[in-house]
């Protein structure tokens, strides 16, 4: 339970306070009635006391409780502060330091002495005068010095006795005889000369012997404790500054006063800056919050006999401490299961020919204003019939509809509540809640999670976050005479098309439009219809109306919002909405704009849902995995099958059935030879020829990738840029090919990927082949 | 404001025909009409958003929310802005009206003549001079029930 992070700020905090006891005791001294003074000292020690407690630092929690029983009486007023109790209470202070000192060195309590404290303390409660006057007598240490208290003879009667040997077993100085009774002025700190001290410190045991000298402060120098609910409204300033800024920026272009745009631009700048740096306050290394968590994956990894080993990358990386706040649970809790459910026993690790250790990477990066933390185990990844048979017995889907299932929308399941892979409930994890509560919180805070598994070769669960909650760029765009707010996040670029160009370049497959991205089908959605305002998107199209598609990525999916007109990309505020609004997923919140008009924030996320649900039943492909869950319409569905993915190019990705692929191969580019116009390979005691799919490989030196593809005894390369993946899939294909290669496209694993179409793809580029005779 | 315990102060403003009133510790504010921001796909009964002080705050229309009829074109509504417990919410009302004392012994339970939909949200009537005041049940007039979005997946 000691985690580095509580006992530092108990640390921090304590030190602080304990300065002010300081300070209050010997305010106290001068006005011994001042109660509230006394109180105030009561929650002081109650504080630490408490928290000693919740740390199991015994010695500390004994040693405060009874300094706090004296306190308790003080404040009651049934006793009045003398300045013997002063004293008393003084040296408890000192010692207490003394601890904490040890604690901040070495991570334990030491052996500083209480009992002779102890024991002063509860004379004086109980006012018994001889023992306190005896007691008194015994120097307490000077704040600087911790030196062993002799231990007074009289007081041990009161001391347990076992407790009193190890005191006079540490203590090599001779111990001080009940001397005349010395009244004690000031706190031992100031009056009892230190100088008198040093004979029989350099006596004592040297584990201990100087735990204070660096003692307050060092934790503490070069900063100050800020209230967090003071950053808050501080950010909350800066946010309605930036409003105003933006308000007086937008005005101001219509006055052209000289002074007034110099004042404004500096206006504009001071605030950026400022909102920078107010931000910067509010950020934190996510170390912070992995700091903990080797010790959980090594507590967690010894207690289910597994060895992991945990590799983190970007610790240094920023966020917002609300931001942080929200994932740290989640994350724990991912980490937990990687350890749990993926990595393997040895013993299982070394009959799949893996390294006995298991490793965990935590990698975090910023990319595109949003903050990205993978997770990746290296186990033995998610078994996805168990999967299956678990959402049946959990009755969280129907047979029919996991039978439609591809291995993406499997995946997805474990985010359902209730659900738990585990094959047996561990205490750790596997309780069922789990993966539904860590998809909750993330998304709550505007974030996604998206999980990649290979059978064998571990999971890998990717956590993507904004870097902050309250101040968003964001584009406004206006549709049906309103504008809204996108968080750029999720912007990718921007497709303006005028109105003759729009009619042409929006295509229809089966009702649902769609444009032709740089060669890929991207899915359109209206903002108008989706929002149900203004015109219909083929009202907009057939009255030539300019549109201008946003392109959106949510959930590594990407879709075209159709909007009338894109205004300007602008700092805005985040607020939230009323609970009467938070039933509506296509908004995130809203903001104020310039002229003081509130805005909706648009949710991508929540339009992409939208988007999808509308389109199901018609059209399969532009589904997502999410939302495939309560999809019941059927579809037309090729069976499951193997796909094999591929890529023509850098970016896309293509498809055939694995049914069709004979072998994969290499051949080094300069094994490429001529007959006549084909393009051929020797292999395996034959000619093999090549039809190169591959664009542009001009300048590629790499070796060539081969897909061959046996018919009728007969074999063909497929000549592609690269291998990606072999996946299991049942899809559905969109018949919108370019009626040469491509059979159409088809949504695989969440991407658009086209589907090679093998015998047309021959039969244009190889024409021969086909006519040829079976060998 | 006074803070005597109990004292039935009631805030009143006319929706169409009705005389209605809410507890006055429970108004933040009362303002003229404010510009408003619609929300689609959002249940009827909200109007829109209004900048009210640089927060956002949902203003719902009590014609509606009482079935009284829309407003007539060209008048605007005012604004009541009542606390509850996750913040604040405007009730948009055709007209404002005083601050009246009222007693106890003035109450009675709603009459039965009411429509339904107003019944439900009226608490009962409280017997002044002139007119008869109807206490607003504010916890249900300003709840909104959420429809689920499933609307928007049989559009388009």
């Amino acid at each position: 339970m000691q985690d580095d992070e509580t006992i530092r700020e108990f640390l921090i905090e304590s030190h602080e306070n304990l300065d002010q006891l300081d300070r209050d005791f010997v305010a106290l001294e001068a006005d011994p009635t001042q109660r509230d003074r006394i109180a105030g000292i009561f929650r002081t020690i109650h504080t630490i006391k408490g928290t000693a407690g919740f740390l199991s630092f015994r010695r500390l929690e004994t040693l405060t409780h009874s300094g706090e029983s004296l306190l308790s009486l003080l404040r009651d007023g049934a006793l009045t502060l003398s300045p013997a109790m002063t004293s008393a209470l003084l040296t408890m202070v000192d010692r207490v330091r003394a601890m904490l000192s040890h604690i901040e060195s070495s991570g334990s309590e030491g052996d500083v002495p209480i009992e002779d404290v102890m024991a002063r303390l509860t004379a004086l409660r109980s006012g018994d005068a001889a023992a306190v006057a005896t007691a008194s007598v015994s120097p307490g240490p000077a704040a600087g010095a911790a030196a062993p208290l002799p231990s007074p003879k009289a007081p041990a009667t009161k001391t347990p006795p076992a407790a009193a040997t190890q005191v006079g077993a540490r203590s090599v100085a001779p111990p001080v005889a009940p001397a005349p009774p010395r009244p004690v002025l000031a706190g031992p700190a100031s009056s009892e000369p230190a100088s008198a001290e040093p004979e029989p410190t350099p006596a004592s045991p040297a584990s201990d012997a100087d735990p204070s000298a660096h003692a307050p402060g060092s934790v503490s120098e070069g900063n100050v404790r800020v209230d967090v609910g003071l950053l808050d409204k501080l950010m909350n300033l800066v946010g309605e500054l930036v409003l105003a800024r933006n308000q007086i920026l937008q005005s101001g272009a219509r006055i052209e006063e000289p002074s007034f745009l110099g004042a404004s631009q500096r206006l504009n700048l001071i605030t950026t800056e400022l909102q920078e740096q107010v931000m910067k306050t509010r950020m934190q290394p996510i170390g912070n919050v992995w700091s903990r968590l080797p010790r959980v994956v090594r507590d967690l990894a010894i207690a289910c006999g597994k060895q992991v080993r945990i590799e983190m990358s970007g610790k240094e990386t920023e966020l917002d401490r609300t931001v942080l706040e929200a994932i740290k649970d989640p994350l724990t809790h991912i980490v937990r299961n990687s350890v749990d459910h993926g990595i393997e026993r040895p013993d299982v690790r070394a009959g799949r020919n893996k390294p006995k250790t298991g490793t965990l990477r935590l990698r975090a990066f910023h990319e595109g204003g949003q903050v990205n933390i993978e997770i990746a185990d290296d186990g033995g990844g998610m078994n996805l019939d168990a999967i299956k048979k678990k959402a049946l017995e959990r009755g969280v889907v129907t047979a029919e509809r996991v039978a439609r299932m591809n291995d993406r929308e499997l995946m997805q399941l474990v985010f359902l509540p209730g659900f738990s892979t585990a094959e047996k409930v561990t205490n750790v994890s596997g309780r069922g809640v789990g993966m539904d509560v860590v998809k909750t919180n993330i998304e709550k805070i505007g974030g996604t999670v998206d999980l990649m598994t290979a059978s064998g070769r571990g999971t890998t669960i990717r956590i993507k976050i904004p870097l902050t909650l309250a101040i968003v760029p964001a584009l406004i765009v206006s549709t049906g005479g309103q504008r809204y707010a996108i968080p750029q996040g999720s912007l990718v670029e921007l497709v303006g098309l005028d109105g003759e160009q729009a009619r042409g370049a929006v295509e229809w497959v089966h009702g649902t439009p769609v444009y032709r991205l740089r060669g890929r089908l991207l899915p359109l959605v209206s903002l108008n219809e989706k929002l149900r305002l203004g015109e219909s998107l083929r009202d907009q199209l057939n009255a030539r109306r300019p549109i201008t598609i946003v392109v959106l990525s949510a959930d590594e999916r990407q879709f075209g919002l159709v909007v009338d007109d894109v205004r300007d990309t602008e700092e805005i505020v985040v607020k939230p909405l009323g609970r009467e609004l938070k039933g509506i997923p296509v908004f995130a919140g809203a903001t104020i704009m310039g002229d003081g008009r509130v805005a909706l924030i648009l949710d991508v996320m929540g339009l992409a849902m939208l988007a999808s649900a509308v389109g199901r039943g018609r059209d399969g492909t532009l589904r997502g995995a999410a939302e495939a869950l309560d999809d019941d319409a059927p579809a037309e569905m090729t069976e499951r099958q193997a796909w094999l993915l591929f890529g023509v190019d850098d970016e896309g990705i293509m498809a055939m059935p694995l049914s069709d692929v004979a072998r994969l191969e290499e051949f080094p580019r300069s094994k490429l030879e001529r007959a006549g116009r084909r393009s051929v390979v020797q292999y395996r005691g034959a000619i093999l020829p090549l039809i190169h799919l591959e664009v542009d490989d001009a300048g590629d030196s790499g070796p060539l990738s081969v897909i061959v593809h046996a018919h009728r005894g007969r074999s063909v390369g497929f000549v592609v840029r690269r291998i990606i993946d072999v996946v299991e899939a049942a899809v559905r294909v969109e018949r919108v090919g370019d009626g040469a290669s491509v059979l159409g496209a088809a949504v695989v694993q969440g991407r658009v990927t086209d589907l090679l179409d093998v015998t047309r793809a021959i039969e244009r580029h190889l024409p021969e082949f086909l006519e040829g005779r079976a060998a | 404001m006074t803070d005597t315990e109990h004292a039935h102060q009631l805030c009143t403003f006319r929706v169409g025909e009705l005389v209605l009133g809410v507890e006055v510790t429970r108004v933040q504010e009362v303002l003229r009409h404010q510009e408003m921001t619609p929300v689609p796909l959002a249940p009827g009964v909200v109007s829109g958003l209004i900048n009210l002080r640089g927060q956002i705050v949902t203003a719902l229309d009590m014609r509606q929310r009482l079935g009284v009829g829309p407003r007539p074109a060209g008048e605007l509504p005012m604004n009541v802005v009542v606390r509850h417990d996750e913040g604040v919410v405007s009730m948009l009302v055709d007209e404002i009206g005083d601050v009246v004392d009222v007693e106890e012994a003035a109450f009675e339970p709603p009459p039965a003549t009411l429509s339904p939909l107003s019944k439900a949200l009226v608490q009962g009537v409280y017997k002044l001079d002139r007119q008869l005041l109807l206490l607003l049940n504010t916890e249900l007039a300003i709840r909104v029930a959420h429809k689920t979005d499933d609307e928007g997946s049989q559009h388009g």
